[in-house]
């Protein structure tokens, strides 16, 4: 009889119990808040994360500008979390086609779905198919260095874009198309987008929003960014701002501070003098696309917009309803960033009105010979927020997971050993954090070598390659 | 965008921005022991209490340097504010959202600027007395300065 046995039968209330096997999917803020949570709040756990990709972060690498490096500062708490001895990456592993759901229900004792929402929602109007009519997300995946978007299609040699959508995002396609391309540079922008953005002939580029200046939903900091880029000016429609004025001492503090700001830009706008090598940022409202224009070659050449109004009397409850009034807006190169969907990874996922619905982030509970499941980040919330909301949602839904998983013992579950086994069968390259690291250190040689803080890898084999080394 | 962030802000931001951004954790620390100046030396003479009160009622504190954020206090001293400081005092983030008593609000030597108060629009809870903690630099007035931090497990779409 071994030693540890003879402990196990003797002292068996000081035996210190087998951890709670947890896994995330999906390595991105949301999932990396919710394991800071509960590495800090349960004695003893493991946690797996399994991620699509061979590298982590999400959006934090692949949807945070790449002029926004302190926005990804955040990447070092993430670490740290990563580093601890009972947390594991494994990246390359992809929910749904690697591995099932009920599988990893079946092996672990909580699985918490953080994959986010990758797709972008489509206007559903006429020739939005057409050339140079490009999903905003894919422009931003093209910049930051996102494998499946590295070869996307688009002209940049026309000198008028339209963004339809008025968030955060649609501020980021203006600000890159629309930056000094030396200041991009010194970015961890890909080597592909600057070749193509310093060839670059768009000077003018509209921002369409539905509705009215009182609600945009871009946030007030990107606002003062972009009056402020270099060598570009910003042009309003006075129309658009009519009594606007008027309700802004009754507006709550960030909406107030963001709508004194586009008043003061639309007052100075007059001011600036006008040169022929400037740029301008035009936002327009009550604006609602109808369809593409196309030429013969079926490339865009301009978008149909409806004219919308707004009624109801009181300002919060106000609705906007489209009028008989249309309006051309000619341009060559149309960005749709009317934001972000989810898609369902696995069939067994439950989906409604593009989220999957929880309580609390507890999505299913009610089978007892299958692991609690669990959302958190935008999967659960929807696409909408900052950082600052995906960490709060995730500790919310770990702290729910830190409850259930201190209750009542269970059977031991086997977590990633058996996982493995399963995975390999289809899939022999997954990548850990040390492999990763591996990525990371080479990719911020690659970039030492032009100058930059980072040149990322773009191809799934190169990193599975590097990852290797 | 950092350039047009550093033009327009504080001295004090502007330090903070210099010293975090961009520095893996591990860098930052070997920095603060490996460039200890003649300065630095006569501050750490210096050294205030401050008391971080969580919202569960939970009282942290700490000793802290002069001249030190409140930030640099949480980071230096470890002190467990979950997830407190994303960002590392770029304004970039609002994660280090913390309440003051008004009076302490009043005594601090600057207003936040353009930028700080841009973030605090997107933080929880925003109050008249809000401020981020990476951007109050500690003084010798400031000792027994007592702070409130608001809870951040909170969703503001439900």
């Amino acid at each position: 009889m071994s030693y540890k046995l003879v402990k196990r039968m003797f002292c068996s209330s000081t035996i210190k119990k087998p951890p709670r096997q947890v896994c995330i999917v999906g390595a991105g803020p949301a999932g990396f808040y919710a394991a800071m949570h509960l590495t800090k709040n349960l004695d003893s756990v493991n946690i797996d994360f399994i991620e699509k990709l061979p590298v982590p972060f999400g959006l934090i690498r692949y949807g945070v500008a790449p002029d926004h490096p302190e926005v990804k500062n955040v990447i070092n708490q993430f670490t740290k979390v990563a580093r601890h001895a009972n947390v594991n990456f494994y990246g390359n592993v992809t929910l749904g086609k690697d591995i099932q759901l009920h599988q990893l229900r079946q092996h672990y004792d909580a699985v918490l779905l953080t994959y986010g929402a990758e797709e972008d929602k489509v206007l559903g109007i006429e020739n939005e198919d057409a050339g140079n009519v490009i999903a905003a997300r894919s422009f931003v995946g093209w910049y930051n260095g996102l494998p499946s978007d590295k070869d996307l299609k688009i002209d940049l040699s026309c000198k008028t874009a339209a963004i339809l959508g008025q968030g955060n995002v649609a501020l980021d396609v203006a600000r890159i198309l629309l930056s000094p391309i030396d200041e991009l540079r010194k970015t961890d922008i890909t080597e592909h987008a600057v070749s193509a953005l310093a060839k670059s002939k768009v000077k003018e580029v509209y921002l369409v929003g539905r509705r009215g200046p009182l609600q945009v939903a871009f946030t007030i900091k990107e606002l003062r960014e972009q009056l402020k880029l270099k060598n570009c000016s910003t042009i309003w429609r006075k129309k658009d701002f009519e009594h606007v004025e008027d309700v802004v001492p009754n507006l709550e503090r960030p909406r107030k501070r963001l709508t004194e700001l586009m008043l003061k830009s639309l007052n100075e706008s007059g001011k600036s003098v006008d040169d022929l090598n400037s740029n301008y940022f035009k936002p327009i409202f009550f604006r609602s696309p109808k369809k593409f224009i196309v030429d013969s070659n079926h490339k865009v050449t301009g978008v149909e917009l409806t004219c919308n109004k707004l009624v109801g009397e009181k300002l919060e409850d106000q609705k906007c309803i489209p009028t008989h009034e249309q309006e051309i807006l000619n341009c060559n190169l149309v960005f749709r960033s009317i934001g972000y969907k989810s898609i369902k990874a696995d069939n067994d996922i439950m989906f409604l009105n593009g989220l999957v619905p929880s309580n609390k982030g507890v999505v299913d509970d009610s089978n007892p010979d299958l692991a609690k499941l669990y959302v958190s980040g935008w999967l659960g919330t929807g696409p909408v927020g900052v950082i600052l909301h995906t960490m709060g949602n995730s500790f919310q839904v770990a702290k729910v997971m830190c409850e259930h998983l201190t209750g009542a013992d269970t059977k031991i579950k086997g977590g990633f050993q058996e996982i493995k086994k399963i995975i390999s069968v289809n899939n022999n390259n997954f990548v850990d954090w040390d492999g990763w690291e591996k990525i990371d250190k080479y990719e911020i040689e690659q970039g030492k070598k032009l100058g930059k803080p980072r040149e990322k890898i773009c191809s799934i084999q190169k990193m599975i390659e590097v990852s290797r080394a | 965008m950092l350039r047009n962030i550093v033009k327009n802000i504080t001295a004090k931001s502007l330090r903070a921005v210099g010293k975090n951004n961009g520095l893996p954790p591990s860098l930052s620390h070997q920095r603060s022991l490996a460039s200890v100046s003649k300065t630095e030396l006569a501050l750490k003479a210096e050294k205030v209490k401050v008391t971080f009160v969580l919202k569960d009622g939970k009282r942290l504190e700490t000793e802290a340097k002069v001249g030190d954020t409140l930030l640099d206090v949480v980071v230096n001293n470890d002190l467990n504010i979950e997830g407190y400081g994303a960002c590392e005092g770029t304004l970039t983030c609002s994660t280090c959202h913390v309440f003051l008593k008004q009076s302490d609000y009043d005594r601090l030597p600057e207003e936040p600027c353009d930028e700080e108060r841009d973030m605090l629009d997107l933080a929880y809870g925003l109050t008249d007395t809000s401020r981020l903690g990476c951007q109050i630099t500690l003084t010798k007035d400031l000792d027994g300065l007592e702070i409130q931090v608001p809870e951040t497990i909170n969703d503001a779409r439900n």
